[in-house]
């Protein structure tokens, strides 16, 4: 597991900060405009059953019919409290990423001066040491270093220059040193950062596709339950007219069921629960991609992640720690195993490089210049770096150029290169002056934890695949070594795009991550493509996400995040609708049994009164709303293992739970209700 | 001792018939070839037997097939004083008329008139049983074409509807019926074409015992999960079920087919073990169905049944309770409706449990073709709800349930329900609920059963209300019309949308739908949504009363 891996969000999950759950409140009020509420049918059925108990409330005042319709109105407030807290966190977020471009100017190359808001694609921008870039754009001209912490959160400035693969630059980013001409590829609001506000803000969010799927659920639910209450009237007035001796109570009298008793019974039926956090789940679900600096370009995209079946993973970078790592010393006949290290180790004292790096640490010592050498680096020509001590001059890098620099070829030494070729390494010779010593084997290492990571994968059903442009047999020793399930060895961007539409026609959904130019079209058929934020921007427009901390190994994490945000919605879901047993059996016997007394057998929680029945049923469901927030917003805890294990355990806390838990809170909030005088 | 030799006897033969009678199905949909009596229809009715139907056109096959059996029954019945055998009985009201087209059509088989004084042979015969065999056979086709739906790659049609009749007719239903035929008739079913005897009773009297073809009439009957009777006491009648043997062949018929089709499924789709799983579902709750009835009726609550031990009013001796509530269990599972026993003289709560079998849907097992999809419709709903638990979005089968598959099986599941509840409701605010001969709960029973058995085109009755008014057969009528068309017009579409999908490959990561936990599920979601609903109307009629 590296450092990346575990590295800790932003912002704790499920955490409310007080100043920001004040304007939530606010804004949870400003919610409940029905213009608003139309969009959520289950909460605006409430909504508009708050408002009517409100009418009877006030037409014939009750102790009971008051606190009933308060706390509709309750349920009401948290449901738009769930949004909106949810909301708030992303939007500080985003707010944050926002708060850099603001203000910032931006200069055309033709000389005008425009606010960054106003700039529009194609336009050509000059940006100077200390300015801001005021848009995302491609480097058309220059060279410049650029501190992207703002976005990333990486202190080290970065190199962006025209053509290649690092010309792409983010707008609110800051050019440190020399100049660059940008031209802008965004156009104006359609920035990354623009589009991941607009997902995690509630009132422009696109519901994704199985949010809308399971919105028509709980809107037949709905419409059912809506039915099944409205039917039940003629049906007790005709047992109330037939009973001529049964007392009218406050939940029924010759007119049939109180009005506030069937919207109570409505309300408590419909799965409000669900209802009432699907979107603060789904907003949630965003923000903890943001947390993790992935922007994503539609929700669609996440609950997708969720589904991948198929990874594709560079080897460089992703599955291997990307620099190549010395292993081992192969001394040559005759030469002693600590002369060989020793020479290694001092030819690479002043190697910064990481091999380099790696030889000394392999050799034993520290790194750093010694007195009295000369360094010689490493150039395309030479194809060998070293150092010259005094008359010693000792080379290490690659086996022909340092051959030929010691002036003799040697037997044993071209089979121990071959030897550690074949077996997927690099191979360096040292020399000291014309005597070779030997071979440093350099090895690419697969990065810890890589191996469990694919074990974990595979019980999830994902097929983890290697790319690499290394030969076959190379690419099958690493694939070996890491545990990934296939591998395409010498893979050209166009044999990529082969792969992942050879899945696709399998039925398999595919994620992968790339940055060049050249994986643009890959990236565009993947059905999750993450571009790196290093990247080209054609990269970053054919991508649905993008990863600001350039970090391949992210793939994996959002394919959890896609998972967590659909189990959330799963498992709430079904806690919603196991929840209704429960208040059947406390509703049906407090609005019968005054009528039938036989009904009071139903009465298996023994409440108090039929009032105190059927308000304990509407506060726990109001309360459920507030206690279930924290777990939308930080989603429901998830190990990656196999489905059935996920569903048995999920079925067991969220369903069994869920029959549970309002049998002991219904039966406990009747233990309060029953002391308010007038229940 | 001997009701439990019944009821396990029985099981074992529906457990022993699955794997042969539902892979007979499997050959009979899937077969390539046309024999020539099927060619000969084909080219009678001017269809290409090998061009596949998209849903739609699969849909208006059905429902134009429908259209004109309706027209013609209808039509039958009014003028069958005219034609031959009517045995002098005048042409049928229009009201009754067109409720019993639209039963039998709709293979409810609610019975609005009494068979004996209504019907002529030609009308049983040629109008009611040919219904009986074609309406059960639409009901398997659309059940198969749901199947094909599943198990298709990227495919634009569903088979085709006529072939599907036509070969289900005549390779399931007919060869079946005419081997059950002489079964009954061997255990004494009458089976003649007599216009009736009049016999002089021991106390003096006189009475006119009408004959007819019962037997052949009576095998449909079951296998189809029609339950018209011929004559008005249904299978309590001893011309058409005699003997508890001929009970035990009754119930057989009645669940082999619906018994049969999940094997049907698993076969078509590739995978047997997915059919296991849908008949333990069904097998699940028409045990815990069944189990119930039996004990609410053996230990009855009330006066008379907790005096005598039992609750013996209203059913046969012949049979006993436990083969008579047996049979109001299975015949309510099923969208049979025939009836060995009074319904409503069950206890109340004992009478409750017919009623909550047809308000599950009937899915356990279910009528022919539908129970398998009604069953498979909540398949859909479970993986949704609890699929989503697995970190996915929903996939039945490599099917993706997303927001069309919902739309269509949301409302699917919301079209009975709203019949039963705005039937019932309706006829207690209309005022027509007080043709009921009792009062207070007991009648909301009535009424409440009334529409949940024409909804759900079961077909049996509580009875108790006087039904052949204009009100009621033009009510009941719609129930059953409704009942039976929409959801069908559904799943048909739904089968449209799941073929045209590319289907995803199974993983590790897949929620498994073949495991006890998924079976569970399924059966739990059918108890939570569907039954629940009614819970609150089933609080003011039979729990009111059985509570007391």
């Amino acid at each position: 597991m590296t450092a990346v891996l575990e590295k800790e969000p932003a912002v704790k999950p499920g955490l409310i900060d007080p100043r920001q759950f004040r304007s939530s409140l606010s804004d949870a009020l400003r919610k409940l405009d029905p213009r608003v509420m139309w969009r959520n049918p289950v909460m605006f059925i409430v909504e508009v059953g708050a408002v009517f108990t409100t009418v009877l409330s006030i037409a014939d005042p009750s102790v009971l019919a008051w606190t009933i319709t308060v706390w509709l109105w309750l349920t009401v407030l948290f449901a738009n409290l769930a949004e909106a807290v949810a909301e708030g966190r992303g939007k500080a977020q985003a707010a944050a990423l926002r708060a850099v471009k603001q203000d910032t100017v931006a200069y055309l190359r033709d000389g005008r001066e425009l606010p960054a808001s106003q700039l529009t694609l194609g336009d050509i921008v000059i940006v100077e040491a200390g300015q801001i870039i005021p848009g995302d754009g491609d480097v058309v001209e220059g060279i410049a270093s650029v501190d992207e912490s703002a976005i990333t959160g990486e202190s080290a400035p970065v190199i962006r220059e025209s053509g290649g693969d690092r010309s792409a630059v983010t707008g609110g980013t800051k050019v440190l040193s020399d100049r660059i001409v940008v031209r802008i590829t965004q156009k104006p609001g359609e920035s990354f950062v623009d589009r991941m506000i607009a997902l995690v803000e509630g009132a422009n969010r696109q519901k994704t596709p199985n949010e809308i799927a399971l919105n028509i659920l709980l809107a037949a639910l709905t419409l059912i339950f809506l039915l099944a209450v409205v039917t039940l009237q003629p049906l007790a007035i005709f047992a109330k007219a037939y009973q001529t001796a049964a007392p009218d109570t406050a939940a029924i009298d010759a007119h049939g069921v109180t009005g506030i008793v069937l919207v109570s019974l409505l309300v408590c039926l419909i799965p409000t629960t669900i209802g009432a956090l699907l979107s603060a789940i789904g907003i949630a679900g965003m923000d903890r991609l943001v947390q993790r600096n992935v922007l994503a370009m539609s929700g669609r995209a996440v609950e997708a992640a969720g589904d991948v079946s198929t990874l594709l993973l560079d080897k460089t970078g992703t599955i291997t720690v990307g620099d190549r790592q010395a292993t081992a010393f192969v001394p040559a006949k005759g030469v002693d195993l600590e002369d060989l290290a020793g020479a290694a180790r001092l030819a690479s004292l002043a190697d910064e490089t990481p091999e380099g790096r790696s030889i000394v640490a392999l050799a034993g010592g520290e790194q750093g210049p010694m007195r009295g050498a000369t360094f010689v680096p490493f150039t395309a020509q030479t194809r060998m770096s070293g150092v010259d001590i005094g008359d010693r001059q000792i080379r290490k890098g690659a086996a022909t150029a340092v051959m030929r620099w010691a002036g003799k070829p040697d037997v044993a030494i071209d089979e121990i290169v071959d030897r550690i070729s074949s077996e997927g390494g690099t191979p360096l010779v040292v020399a000291d002056s014309d005597r070779l010593l030997g071979v440093i084997h350099l090895k690419d290492v697969v990065k810890p934890g890589m191996r469990a990571r694919f074990d974990e994968m595979r019980r999830m059903g994902i097929r983890t695949v290697m790319i690499t442009g290394d030969n076959p047999r190379t690419a099958a020793a690493i694939a070996e070594e890491a545990g990934v399930d296939d591998f395409l060895a010498e893979a050209t961007p166009e044999d990529k795009l082969a792969y992942i539409r050879k899945e696709q026609r399998g039925g398999r959904l595919v994620a992968m991550t790339g940055d060049g130019t050249n994986d643009a079209p890959a990236l565009a058929q993947a059905d999750v493509g993450v571009a790196m934020n290093t990247g080209t921007s054609a990269a970053k427009e054919a991508g649905n996400m993008v990863d600001l901390d350039s970090d391949p190994t992210k793939l994996i994490e959002i394919v959890e995040i896609g998972k967590q945000l659909l189990i959330t919605r799963g498992a709430l879901t079904t806690f919603s609708i196991a929840n209704d047993i429960a208040k059947y059996f406390a509703i049906i016997p407090a609005m019968f049994a005054a009528v039938y007394p036989g009904l009071d057998t139903l009465n298996i929680m023994r409440l108090h009164s039929p009032g105190s029945a059927i308000l304990s049923a509407v506060v726990f469901n109001a309360l459920v709303i507030v206690v279930l927030i924290p777990l939308a917003l930080r989603g429901v805890r998830y190990r990656p293992s196999s489905a059935s294990k996920l569903l048995s355990r999920n079925l067991l806390i969220y369903g069994l739970g869920g029959v549970v838990a309002p049998f002991l809170g219904i039966k406990l909030i009747d233990l309060f209700v029953q002391l308010i005088p007038g229940i | 001792m001997a009701g439990w030799l019944f009821v396990l006897s029985l099981a074992a033969a529906i457990v022993a018939v699955y794997k042969p009678f539902g892979d007979h199905l499997y050959r009979v949909v899937t077969g390539t070839r046309h024999s020539a009596v099927e060619r000969g229809v084909y080219r009678l009715v001017g269809v290409d037997a090998g061009a596949g139907q998209s849903w739609g056109v699969y849909a208006r096959s059905v429902l134009a097939f429908s259209a004109v059996s309706l027209l013609v029954l209808y039509l039958l019945l009014r003028v069958q004083d005219r034609l031959w055998l009517s045995l002098g009985m005048p042409a049928v009201d229009s009201h009754i008329a067109w409720n019993t087209a639209v039963s039998f059509v709709t293979n409810t088989n609610w019975q609005a008139y009494s068979g004996e004084s209504t019907m002529g042979h030609l009308a049983q015969m040629a109008g009611l049983a040919v219904q009986n065999f074609v309406s059960a056979a639409v009901g398997i086709a659309v059940a198969v074409a749901l199947v094909r739906g599943f198990a298709a790659r990227e495919a634009g049609t569903l088979g085709n509807f006529w072939v599907d009749l036509t070969r289900i007719t005549l390779r399931v239903l007919l060869p079946v019926c005419a081997v059950a035929t002489l079964v009954f008739m061997v255990g004494g079913v009458v089976q003649n074409l007599s216009g009736g005897t009049d016999v002089t009773t021991l106390t003096g009297g006189t009475q006119h015992i009408t004959g007819g073809p019962v037997a052949s009439q009576e095998a449909i009957k079951e296998l189809g999960t029609n339950g018209g009777g011929f004559y008005n006491a249904n299978s309590a009648h001893p011309f058409e079920n005699p003997t508890t043997w001929t009970n035990w062949v009754q119930l057989f018929l009645i669940l082999l087919i619906p018994f049969s089709m999940p094997r049907l499924f698993g076969r078509m789709v590739g995978q047997n073990r997915q059919g296991y799983a849908i008949a333990a579902v069904m097998a699940l709750l028409a045990v815990g169905s069944i189990a119930l009835t039996v004990a609410f009726e053996i230990h009855g609550a009330g006066t008379v049944p907790e005096a005598v031990g039992t609750a013996m009013e209203g059913k046969e001796t012949r049979y006993g309770v436990t083969n008579s509530a047996v049979f109001a269990a299975i015949t309510t599972l099923t969208s049979t409706g025939a009836v060995n026993s009074f319904h409503d003289s069950y206890t109340a709560l004992g009478g409750m449990m017919p009623m909550l079998n047809m308000m599950l849907g009937e899915v356990a097992p279910g009528g022919v073709g539908s129970g398998l999809y009604g069953m498979l419709i909540l398949a859909v709903i479970t993986v949704f709800v609890a699929g989503l638990m697995v970190g996915r979005t929903p996939e039945y089968l490599g099917k993706k349930i997303g927001a069309r598959q919902m739309k269509l099986a949301s409302l699917y599941f919301l079209v009975t329900p709203a019949l039963v509840l705005a039937g019932t409701a309706a006829a207690f605010a209309t005022g027509n609920a007080a043709t009921a001969l009792n009062t207070g709960p007991h009648a909301l029973s009535e009424v409440l059963y009334a529409f949940t058995s024409a909804a759900n085109n079961n077909g049996s009755a509580f009875a108790g209300i006087t039904v052949n008014t204009p009100w009621w057969d033009t009510a009941l009528g719609l129930a059953m019309l409704f009942g039976r068309f929409l959801p069908l017009i559904l799943v048909l579409a739904l089968a449209g949308s799941l073929a045209a999908q590319r289907p995803v490959p199974e993983s590790a990561g897949t929620l498994p739908t073949h495991r006890p936990l998924f079976v569970g599920m399924v059966a739990g979601v059918t108890i939570v949504l569907v039954a629940l609903t009614f819970l609150p109307a089933l609080a003011l009629g039979p729990l009111a009363e059985g509570l007391s």
